[in-house]
């Protein structure tokens, strides 16, 4: 449903709607106590005007209940609008399992965008209606914040790491995507586009691009041209962890800590093998840091991510040496 | 009683703003520590930068560590605690009007902290003949090629903390030379010695900073390789 | 017009002449005045660049300049306005003047700390107008890194380094401030009948203490990644660009209450003085004060809600941040309460009092708004803040300031200002101010970004209202520059007490002598006694 109010922005996302109301419930407050210190004012100032310079107002010291009461309720209404506003900030991070993931790499002045099937986009986003997508974002220079004002959501894209957001569009249009954290000179140039589409619009649109290949088959690409198979074998005979069904699962360290092997842990383990050493295993990974692109890193990530998908019981096929492998489509799930 | 505005003529110890020579040095004494407490936010902040990289890699820093030579750290903290021991002689000589002393306390405490100073630039020394000076010339022996730069964040913090307090001492010095030639006019007695009483209390300060430095810096996770 | 008989008494200002007199000056009213010059120049200075980015944002195209000078109009607009106006005004002139005189002292306790400090600022404020003249800087105010440390090719050293000099100057003026507080109270001034306006001042001093010296220390920690490349905020070597973040919010949040808590205590005093009423619930006021400047410091990560810390770290930090509104709002409803049954005047500092209360409230109930998370993810970093926070700091801190220049004009100057005129600018004021801001709070909902000079065409309507708005808002702050400068040599001669106000430094002549008070007052009644007041005759000019 679009929102009839003009004040707003079109509500396209499913929490678009959450966070117009709460602003709604914010703003009759405002409004309600805005109208009551106004009117007193006026009312006093008037009322109470001076008439005469010899006038000497009686001595009022002030009273303990109505400092109580005019501390009190505020902070009550204060804890609603806490209450309201933590609700819909855990929501929005916490992206449903099935949420569809889509990189984002953010640079001077451009959002490069990659989606699983292996499509690049520039400065556009193309993606179903009522399919909850997931962002995972970095920055190769400076921090950038990724924001669709339809959507209502936010979240600063930071070099040297992964951040997250997600939303579910809920109306097919085109709308707004800011860069929202300066970057320098071309800031307010750095601007684009989401494309909701039908399901079935966005299934031509990817049938009308077919790219190459996938992500997980560039990642493949890149996990043998570097060598990796050497040491981590999929049956886990090599010296280092197998790789296969790590992604999700909860990871022993060697200080006796564990971690959930998530994107953020993956790409952490190429460029610095050193912070997190698996329980068991020595600290002779060297690092990929120089050797790899933000691009290059998501296309491992989803790689390593695809052999997770194998370990349901079917056969991991790492590829030898410099054979490109051949994985058949991503189930569209 | 309406004290008139310009009863007295202004002093050393009854400034004309002050009412009693007793409102000024309590004036000036609650000053000074307010000042040390801006003091302690300052260096706080760095502190603050440390923790968060020390606990962000562990390892490096406590392998980064034990390359400082913690004999020299440690000799240099017994120097600023006899530093601290003289100033405090020097603010009792003051206190007792003691000119001489006063004057011999105060040049024991600038020896003292020339001997800091004059060790912490040969451990410098040492660091740059070894390449640990953060730069393009750093690098650290024995850890990976990934973990030159977390080691040379522990170095910049190393410098930047021990540097910010070095020229807190130099600082020191100058107060204290200052103090070394008005002590040597007359200036301190037993009536009048606030200068003398503020900066010891300075002088302690940059000391506790140092206290807390060492262990930070020199000590952590020694018993490990 | 009655005009109380002036001899050529000896006050202040006649007191000696030169440059000398004044550049070596260790008086602290003209210390007062010696900031009052300063922070006007700058704040000038920061409204020119003002002036040409609203110029550009009236067309979504719009190149009156380029993208990069653009880019540094902000920057110094916001550098200029925060550092070495917003910071210092208040406090630093009305501040230095009158704080001691209040209390019944004859000067602050360090006189000469009080000069260096001034002098400091001045030096602050050349290096960083070297950066504006020299090419500018274009970070932002807020220098994130690693932008300001590694990509940005403009004068961020010179300007970082004019700020932390201006900070020791905050610091100092603090320092004074509280240790004046403590040991200068005049006989019988007990804390609880120190007007309010000491109050905020003593409570910001807390902060400017406690709070300025982590700005030095993260300005240090960008010099040294800038110049050395240390790694501390640089991904590459380990470092984590967010921690800046962290370490200049710490400062920069309290700072805010710096910058309001002042005006607060000044807007106390008006309400008090023009409703002939002792402020309601005076103790909830004062403390209030305390409160603020303690609470401020364990909020600074509400500007870190989508800047990837941690969920939990917002949570803390959103409840936190409503605490620190409560304190705001007693304020708001005991001076409310104050006018019920007082004697209200429409002088023009009542004007600006009233003016404050209501954009105060406005800006402080949006602040509500933004600590909200599921609502800031999606205002934040868009003119919804920009409007929050003109709203406090012009519609709040600035109204404020003007309303103590005009109530204390007479008692600084010896001069009255023309009635007339400042109600008039005062009412241009608050029309050219809401009409600039208001539509901001829009635009930042529709999704307008901060920091765009090229925007989408549905967003020019609402600049080219907020563009009308600041050129009326323009010409309300032009008319007091011209009449409080034609009042010095041709307005009426002000007596001691023109407002029938109860203060102790409306006990003295206008303008005062050099030592404040021929005989060292003794205090015996509460704050805001009108009693004694009303039994002489008041004339006005």
């Amino acid at each position: 449903m679009g929102s009839k109010i003009p004040l707003f922005p079109v509500q396209a996302s499913t929490i678009s709607g959450d966070v117009d109301s709460l602003a709604l419930f914010l703003l009759a407050v405002a409004t309600f106590f805005t109208v009551v210190i106004f009117a007193c004012i006026f009312y006093f100032a008037i009322r109470y005007r001076r008439r005469s310079d010899r006038e000497l107002p009686h001595v009022q010291h002030g009273g303990m209940l109505l400092e109580i009461i005019w501390s009190v309720i505020p902070f009550g209404i204060t804890m609603v609008m806490f209450v309201w506003g933590a609700k819909l900030y855990y929501e929005e991070s916490r992206p449903p399992d099935n949420a569809m993931p889509i990189y984002v790499v953010a640079k001077q002045w451009m959002w490069k965008l990659e989606h699983l099937e292996g499509q690049r986009e520039i400065n556009e986003l193309h993606i179903p209606v009522g399919r909850a997508v997931k962002l995972t974002m970095t920055s190769e220079d400076v921090i950038h914040s990724f924001f669709v004002p339809a959507f209502r959501v936010k979240s600063d894209v930071v070099p040297g790491k992964y951040s997250t957001m997600w939303f579910t569009a809920t109306k097919t249009g085109r709308y707004h995507l800011f860069c929202a954290e300066f970057c320098g000179n071309r800031h307010s140039g750095m601007i684009g586009w989401i494309d909701v589409l039908s399901p079935q619009d966005y299934q031509n649109w990817l049938n009308s691009n077919p790219p190459p290949s996938t992500m997980a088959e560039n990642g493949s690409k890149l996990f043998n041209g570097m060598g990796c198979p050497a040491c981590h074998k999929a049956d886990g005979t090599g010296r280092c962890p197998s790789l296969v069904g790590l992604y999700g699962s909860t990871v022993h360290l060697a200080d006796g800590s564990t971690v959930v092997a998530d994107e953020a842990y993956i790409r952490e383990s190429i460029l610095r093998p050193q912070a997190k050493i698996v329980a068991g295993y020595g600290s002779m990974m060297p690092t990929y840091q120089g050797q790899v692109t933000e691009d290059d890193l998501t296309q491992l990530v989803e790689y390593i991510k695809w052999l997770g998908d194998k370990s349901e019981g079917k056969e991991p096929t790492p590829g030898t040496q410099g054979e490109p492998l051949s994985l058949p489509k991503l189930r569209g799930q | 009683m309406a004290s008139e505005a310009h009863a007295h003529e202004e002093t050393l110890a009854l400034r004309e703003q002050f009412e009693t020579a007793s409102q000024q040095k309590d004036a000036s004494t609650l000053g000074m520590w307010i000042f040390l407490i801006t003091e302690v936010m300052f260096f706080g902040g760095m502190f603050l930068a440390y923790t968060v990289y020390r606990r962000a890699y562990p390892d490096i820093f406590a392998i980064a560590s034990s390359s400082l030579n913690v004999y020299i750290g440690a000799a240099n903290t017994v120097v600023l605690l006899c530093s601290s021991l003289t100033m405090v002689l020097a603010v009792r000589a003051a206190q007792l009007g003691q000119k001489q002393m006063i004057i011999l306390f105060l040049i024991l405490t600038l020896l003292l902290g020339g001997v800091f100073l004059g060790v912490k630039a040969y451990e410098w020394n040492e660091k740059f003949v070894e390449h640990h000076i953060p730069g393009t010339s750093f690098h650290f022996e024995g850890i990976p090629a990934e973990s030159q730069g977390h080691a040379q964040l522990f170095f910049s913090l190393y410098f930047a903390m021990t540097g910010l307090h070095a020229f807190h001492m130099i600082i020191g010095a100058g107060l204290l030379l200052y103090l070394i030639f008005e002590a040597r006019k007359g200036r301190y007695t037993a009536d009048y010695n606030t200068p003398v009483d503020l900066i010891g209390l300075y002088w302690h300060f940059v000391d506790v900073i140092w206290i807390f430095l060492f262990p930070l810096l020199y000590l952590i996770d020694r018993h490990l390789k | 017009m009655i005009t109380a008989a002036v001899t050529e008494r000896e006050h202040y200002l006649n007191q000696s002449y030169g440059l000398k007199s004044w550049l070596l000056t260790k008086d602290h009213k003209r210390i007062g005045l010696l900031y009052l010059f300063t922070v006007t120049l700058f704040f000038f200075l920061g409204g020119a660049f003002a002036t040409m980015i609203r110029i550009e944002l009236l067309s979504p195209t719009g190149n009156f300049v380029s993208s990069d000078t653009y880019n540094k109009l902000f920057t110094m607009h916001g550098v200029a306005m925060i550092f070495f106006f917003l910071i210092p005004s208040i406090p630093a002139t009305l501040g230095n003047f009158f704080l001691p005189m209040m209390i019944g002292a004859r000067d602050l306790a360090f006189p000469r700390i009080n000069l260096v400090s001034w002098y400091l600022l001045v030096i602050g404020g050349l290096f960083a107008l070297f950066a504006m003249l020299a090419g500018g800087v274009d970070t932002g105010w807020t220098f994130y890194t690693p932008y300001s440390t590694t990509y940005s090719n403009s004068w961020v050293i010179a300007t970082a380094l004019g700020i932390f000099i201006a900070g020791f100057s905050s610091i100092l003026t603090g320092l004074n401030f509280i240790v004046t507080v403590h040991r200068m109270r005049a006989p019988g001034m007990t804390w609880s009948r120190m007007p309010l306006f000491v109050w905020s001042t003593y409570a910001t001093s807390l902060i400017q203490v406690l709070g300025t010296p982590v700005l030095a220390v993260t300005i240090i920690l960008l010099f040294c990644e800038r110049v050395f490349h240390i790694g501390i905020f640089d991904p590459a070597l380990g470092g984590d660009p967010v921690l800046f973040q962290h370490l200049f919010w710490f400062y920069s949040h309290p700072a805010v209450y710096i910058m309001i808590l002042p005006a607060m205590g000044v807007i106390s005093e008006i309400v008090s003085v023009f409703s002939r009423k002792a402020i309601f619930g005076y103790h909830f006021v004062a403390y209030a004060s305390i409160a603020i400047a303690v609470l401020g410091f364990l909020v600074w990560g509400h500007h870190l809600f989508v800047a990837t810390q941690s969920v939990y770290a917002g949570l803390v930090f959103s409840f936190l941040s409503y605490f620190v509104a409560i304190p705001s709002a007693i304020k708001v409803f005991n001076w409310t309460a104050t006018l019920y049954k007082g004697s209200i005047s429409f002088a023009t500092p009542m004007l600006y009092a009233f003016g404050f209360i209501g954009l105060f409230t406005i800006g402080g109930l949006t602040g509500l708004f933004l600590a909200a998370l599921g609502f800031d993810v999606h205002v934040t970093d868009t003119y919804f803040v920009v409007a929050h926070f003109h709203y406090i700091m012009v519609g709040g801190a600035i109204m404020a300031y003007m309303g103590g220049l005009h109530y204390w004009w007479p008692k600084m100057t010896g001069r009255m200002y023309p009635e007339g005129w400042a109600k008039l600018s005062a009412l241009v004021v608050f029309l050219g101010f809401n009409l600039t801001f208001f539509p901001q709070f829009i635009l930042g909902y529709m999704g307008m970004p901060r920091r765009y000079h090229v925007y989408p065409d549905e967003f020019q309507v609402l600049h080219v209202l907020s563009t009308a708005g600041a050129s009326v808002l323009a010409v309300g702050y032009l008319m007091p520059m011209i009449y409080f400068v034609w009042s010095l040599k041709y307005g009426a001669m002000a007596p001691a007490n023109p407002w029938g106000a109860s203060g102790l430094e409306w006990k003295t002549p206008s303008p005062p002598p050099l030592h404040n008070f021929d005989q060292m007052p003794v205090v015996t009644t509460e704050a805001y006694d009108y009693s004694s007041v009303i039994g002489e005759e008041i004339q006005v000019g």
